[in-house]
């Protein structure tokens, strides 16, 4: 029944990531959408603009020993440890079926090493069904004493530019929040030709049993998220996007249109959901029903006339 | 997969005891789908406060369209579960992972304690529909006292299983622990041990069946965010050295497979 009443993809939701069309600016987040089959049941997957799937590294990795996360106000701390199925079983066992989605697919990246990461996108290079690369630079940096590869903008456009050399597809580099100033990195991996940039990932935080008086995770520290860091995500947003040429994408405690479009009005071009797809599988498709909804009752042309349009009294527009 | 998200009409709400609740909930499909075992997560707000969902072990499904759930009130999520309005709608996620693999041909002892004993109500029901064997399973259950137990014990006899008990305070059946009950019982080398309770008890349990080489299915509970299998945050350690998943790969494992650290 459904296909019958299919709407037809609306132009005005449309947006541009470097040289790849999104149908809609509405992407699901790595590490929250699995390898997206987990929502088929609940979400018109080919409704999305895409997908991000789960960080994949060159060896398959365990992750962290258990308790991995834990609720706190508003958000929940997350310490997986990057579990992941490694390149070679993603591409043989995953790529087959998120390559006859017909939605545009992300592949989130993350590695110990520079090396670790060209040798990921060299792999990637050519896989039929991949859409664009992420590059998840919140990763600690083993040769670097563990210091993430995102807190030193020498160290991110390094690992920026080996990915762009191996890579076929536009390539986004994922922002870590943990750094004193975000735009220094932004505009380092700008510079070393990243197409796009995603942030935020996670902010580090921590939780404690007073009953036990031991940290509620095992690995003690672990990354927040949720609806708790949207205001710290739309700040990082408007800074990076007012800093950089190239397309943002916002992410940080979205979990409905208008959480969307405050992040578009903000300067991201698109967005992605996360968290929210633990609590309402269906979130990332009602945003984008949200977002075409809001496009037709303000008769805009286009999404795209909303990026950056936040106004600021006292500074003109 | 037949999992289903929908907003169900909470039909009845009942105090068990001081802190134990029972909820039936209206919904065809996941009445019709679940199997024992299996469990929901619940939205027990609307707004962001508690965030994620909560799970519950499915009580039992019923014949007019209806499940039930039984829970303890411990914190935020299952206070503000205790205290909806009959008629009040919730939004329920289920029905979710691998529940017991039931083998109606071999003899069944199901070992349950505290709110444990509550999804095994659901087993006991379909092993003795599909019973093929002369003896009933044989149900042990545990709980703190007498209090908790009486909820479940009439319901439990209703189906022809036997039932024996344990209570720490020795106010209803043996005064002590429901493992020793499985100890004395002696059971068969070919029988099923199904178990869901504390994660000391399962671990008991676990040793007396390894010791016995009696096969064992236990029902995990973990931290859980997403119960689907997408945040990968429900880890289970096991004794091989990788890890599974609560919500995909179980709740219910057998005990074997489970690295126990108590
Ligand atoms: C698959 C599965 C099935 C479950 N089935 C049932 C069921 O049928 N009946 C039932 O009563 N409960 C069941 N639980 C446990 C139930 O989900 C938790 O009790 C509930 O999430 C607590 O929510 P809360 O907001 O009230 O407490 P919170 O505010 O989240 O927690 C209150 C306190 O209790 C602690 N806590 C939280 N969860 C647990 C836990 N599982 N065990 C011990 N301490 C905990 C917290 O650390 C905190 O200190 C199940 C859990 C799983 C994973
Ligand atoms: C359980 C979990 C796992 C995550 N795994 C990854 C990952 O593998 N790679 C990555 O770049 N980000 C990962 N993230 C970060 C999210 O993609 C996102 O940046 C962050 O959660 C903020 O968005 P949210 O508030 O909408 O969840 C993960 C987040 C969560 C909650
Ligand atoms: S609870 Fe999310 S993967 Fe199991």
């Amino acid at each position: 029944m459904d296909c019958l009443i299919e709407k037809k993809k609306n132009p005005a939701l449309a947006v541009q990531i470097g040289s790849l069309t999104l149908s809609n600016p509405v992407l699901t987040a790595s590490g929250t959408f699995g390898y997206a089959k987990e929502f088929e049941s609940f979400v018109h997957l080919h409704r999305l603009g895409g997908v991000v799937v789960k960080g994949i590294s060159l060896e398959p990795r365990a992750g962290n020993p258990p308790p991995r996360i834990v609720e706190t106000s508003c958000g929940m701390l997350n310490a997986i440890g990057l579990e992941n199925v490694g390149v070679e079983r993603f591409i043989a066992e995953k790529i087959p079926y998120l390559s006859n989605l017909n939605v545009p697919v992300f592949v989130n990246i993350l590695g110990d090493s520079v090396d670790d990461y060209r040798r990921l996108a060299s792999r990637l290079a050519g896989v039929d069904g991949i859409a664009a690369l992420e590059v998840n630079i919140s990763c600690p940096n083993v040769k670097k004493g563990g210091s993430a590869f995102g807190s030193d903008p020498d160290v991110a456009a390094a690992v920026t530019r080996a990915v762009k050399q191996e890579s076929d597809v536009p390539v986004v580099v994922k922002l870590s929040p943990n750094v004193t100033d975000v735009t220094v990195i932004a505009q380092a991996v700008e510079s070393a030709g990243a197409d796009g940039i995603s942030l935020i990932n996670t902010l580090i935080g921590m939780a404690i049993d007073l009953r036990t008086r031991r940290p509620k995770l095992a690995n003690v520290i672990g990354g927040l998220s949720g609806p708790a860091i949207k205001p710290v995500a739309l700040r990082m947003v408007h800074q990076v996007a007012k800093a950089v040429c190239v397309p943002v994408i916002g992410i940080g405690g979205i979990d409905s249109a208008e959480d969307a479009l405050e992040f578009i009005l903000a300067g991201a071009t698109a967005v992605q959901v996360g968290t929210a797809n633990f609590i309402n599988p269906r979130a990332s498709e009602e945003i984008v029903e949200g977002i075409a909804a809001y496009v037709d009752e303000q008769q805009l042309g286009s999404i795209c006339e909303l990026i950056g349009a936040l106004k600021i009294p006292g500074e003109g527009g | 997969m037949s999992r289903i998200q929908e907003k169900v009409q909470l039909i009845r709400s009942e105090r068990l005891t001081d802190d134990n609740c029972r909820l039936t909930l209206a919904s065809q499909s996941i009445a019709e789908a679940a199997v024992p075992g299996q469990f929901v997560m619940i939205q027990t707000a609307s707004g962001h406060d508690p965030l994620l969902r909560r799970p519950f072990s499915i009580h039992q499904t019923r014949n007019d369209a209806t499940f039930q759930i039984v829970f303890k009130i411990i914190g935020r999520g299952t206070s503000l579960l205790a205290h909806c309005r009959e008629g009040e709608e919730l939004s329920v996620l289920g029905p979710l992972g691998q529940g017991y693999r039931l083998q109606p041909d071999v003899p069944a002892i199901l070992v349950g304690g505290g709110m444990g004993i509550a999804p095994l109500l659901f087993l006991a029901r379909r092993l003795m529909e599909q019973q093929v064997l002369q003896a009933p399973p044989q149900v042990l259950l545990g709980a703190r006292n007498a209090d908790e137990l009486l909820s479940f014990l009439n319901e439990f006899q209703a189906l022809g299983v036997r039932v024996l008990t344990a209570t720490d305070d020795g106010s209803h059946g043996h005064s002590g622990l429901v493992t020793d009950e499985l100890k004395k019982l002696n059971p068969l080398s070919e029988s099923v041990i199904y178990c869901c309770g504390p994660k000391p008890m399962m671990a008991a349990v676990a040793t007396i069946c390894r010791e016995r080489a009696l096969a064992c299915q236990v029902s995990v509970e973990t931290a859980m965010a997403c119960g689907m299998g997408a945040c990968l945050g429900c880890t289970v350690p096991l004794q091989d050295g990788s890890y599974g998943h609560a919500c995909s790969d179980g709740p219910v494992f057998d005990a074997e497979r489970i690295l126990w650290t108590v």
